[in-house]
């Protein structure tokens, strides 16, 4: 109670001040916050179980070609999600990931997809690895695969669901993120449509959630925006997420990767 | 404990991340129960064995705390120890040389 | 218990005691000072009967935090041999967050992220050449986003 008073104050005297003045401390707030943030952590522990040996084949994930080559990690987490010809399918980093825990892990796919959001308490092995690979992709320009046909294709089923409107309360991403000047409380809502707001959305993604403490992926935020618009949630590294995925990370594409970012 | 310290002529800007839980006492779990207070008092900062800043924290000092100090007379290659005590007698240190 | 067992017993108590002597030798956690459930029962028990307010002391916080759960606080006391800072949050249930001292090698400076249960004054206490000065910085917390 005393705190939603506190907020009815705060957006009272916010919007005497001007909202500028609360968007600019809250700017600031950020920027001291990422500054502490525990995000190096998750990408240390991304680190050891990307080498350590896992599954009935014993293996690590040390071989998954993730775009460029047998284990190369520097720059592949910027050029997803892309088309690769193994799977003949477009993949985003944990699809991939997924792919790789079958094919050289031997691990079932109910296995490797049984605890993929993790807890404050008790993160996942995907959020972990997320952290590390996409760390190594840090100043590297934003560049999915936007010229492959299945590629293209994804981005168009991608742009057509960002604007598809359906569940009960009729919603779409375009909703929230379709419009300028739209915020949920005291956050501003990116319109992830444009260039000019998704490139800077895409190249902090996966984030360190400081509200609760969590260390959060991309498939994480697709799975939660579906739950918040009251629709069922998508299975994890679906098409449907994989090709929502590619059509932002398309319109966000140029901008040099900065992540893993650290978000309120 | 993951330590970073940065020389800029003769002072290190220390940054240190600590993986704690800091429990107030005051959180429920998700059945519900009390999670009980678990959190770090004390933190000492050692430059060459020797006691240069000495913490006494609380609850109130977020989870995974991160703090930043600043040592002056500090040269590369000096040792750097970090250690902390938490309420239930469990205790962690780490070290790092100035860079 | 056997011998080797004793031996191992003993060498681990010695070494549990090493330990644990340096961190004992100093000050000891103030309990009642960082227990007390009002500010000014934290100063009490931190030995400050007055303070006086100075400009020197520099603190750098948000004016709004999106999250009361980590609200950083950087302190700077530019007043000449400041011993240490003390940083109290007025409106928190236990006060009294911390407590720095320093000695000779460390800059009377900290940054850490505190909890701020709501809305409140933060109040750093430093102590310089026996005498107590004080400076205050309003946050205001807020929430932000969907709660998701």
């Amino acid at each position: 109670m005393r705190a939603r008073l506190a907020l009815l104050v705060l957006c009272l005297a916010a919007a005497g001040a001007g909202a500028q003045d609360a968007k600019k401390e809250i700017e600031k707030y950020q920027q001291m916050i990422a500054d502490s943030s525990p995000v190096e952590l998750f990408e240390l522990q991304g680190e050891s179980l990307w080498t350590k040996r896992q599954g009935p084949k014993n293996a690590s994930l040390e071989q998954c070609d993730l775009g460029l080559g047998a284990g190369v990690l520097k720059g592949a987490y910027a050029q997803l999600p892309r088309w690769f010809a193994d799977t003949d399918r477009v993949m985003d980093l944990e699809a991939r990931l997924l792919h790789c825990m079958q094919t050289l892990q031997g691990r079932s796919l109910e296995d490797a997809t049984k605890y993929v959001f993790g807890t404050e308490d008790r993160p996942s092995e995907m959020e972990y690895l997320s952290a590390y690979i996409a760390a190594q992709s840090r100043g590297a320009p934003m560049n999915p695969g936007h010229a492959q046909t299945k590629e293209l294709a994804a981005y168009e089923l991608g742009r057509k669901l960002f604007f598809y409107r359906a569940g009960p309360w009729d919603f779409s991403c375009a909703s929230c993120h379709g419009e300028e000047g739209k915020r949920i409380r005291m956050q501003e809502l990116p319109v992830l449509s444009s260039p000019a707001s998704a490139r800077p959305v895409v190249a902090t993604w996966p984030a360190y959630r400081v509200s609760n403490s969590q260390f959060k992926t991309i498939q994480w935020r697709m799975n939660d925006c579906y739950r918040q618009m009251r629709m069922p949630e998508p299975n994890y590294a679906s098409e449907a997420t994989i090709a929502l995925i590619t059509y932002l990370t398309v319109t966000g594409k140029g901008e040099p990767y900065r992540g893993p970012g650290t978000k309120r | 404990m993951k330590i970073r310290a940065t020389l800029k002529g003769d002072l290190a800007e220390v940054r240190v991340l600590m993986v704690h839980p800091m429990e107030t006492g005051q959180r429920k779990d998700v059945s519900g129960n009390l999670v009980p207070m678990h959190f770090i008092q004390e933190v000492q900062v050692r430059v060459n064995g020797k006691l240069a800043l000495e913490g006494q924290i609380s609850q109130g000092v977020s989870r995974n705390p991160v703090f930043s100090f600043r040592l002056k007379g500090a040269k590369a290659g000096d040792k750097l120890e970090i250690a902390w005590l938490d309420n239930r007698g469990e205790r962690s240190q780490a070290e790092t040389a100035i860079a | 218990m056997n011998s080797l067992r004793r031996k191992t017993f003993l060498y681990a108590a010695a070494l549990a005691t090493a330990l644990l002597a340096p961190l004992r030798v100093l000050a000891a956690w103030n309990k009642e000072a960082f227990g007390s459930k009002t500010a000014a029962d934290a100063l009490k028990g931190l030995g400050i009967a007055a303070s006086a307010e100075s400009k020197e002391i520099v603190i750098e916080a948000p004016q709004i935090a999106e999250n009361g759960a980590v609200v950083p606080i950087e302190v700077t006391s530019q007043l000449p041999n400041t011993r240490s800072i003390a940083l109290v949050v007025d409106k928190n249930p236990f006060p009294l967050v911390a407590k720095f001292d320093f000695a000779e090698g460390a800059l009377p400076y900290v940054k850490v992220n505190v909890k701020l249960g709501e809305s409140s004054f933060v109040r750093a206490y430093a102590e310089a050449g026996g005498r107590h000065y004080s400076a205050a910085k309003e946050v205001k917390v807020t929430i932000g986003g969907c709660g998701g």
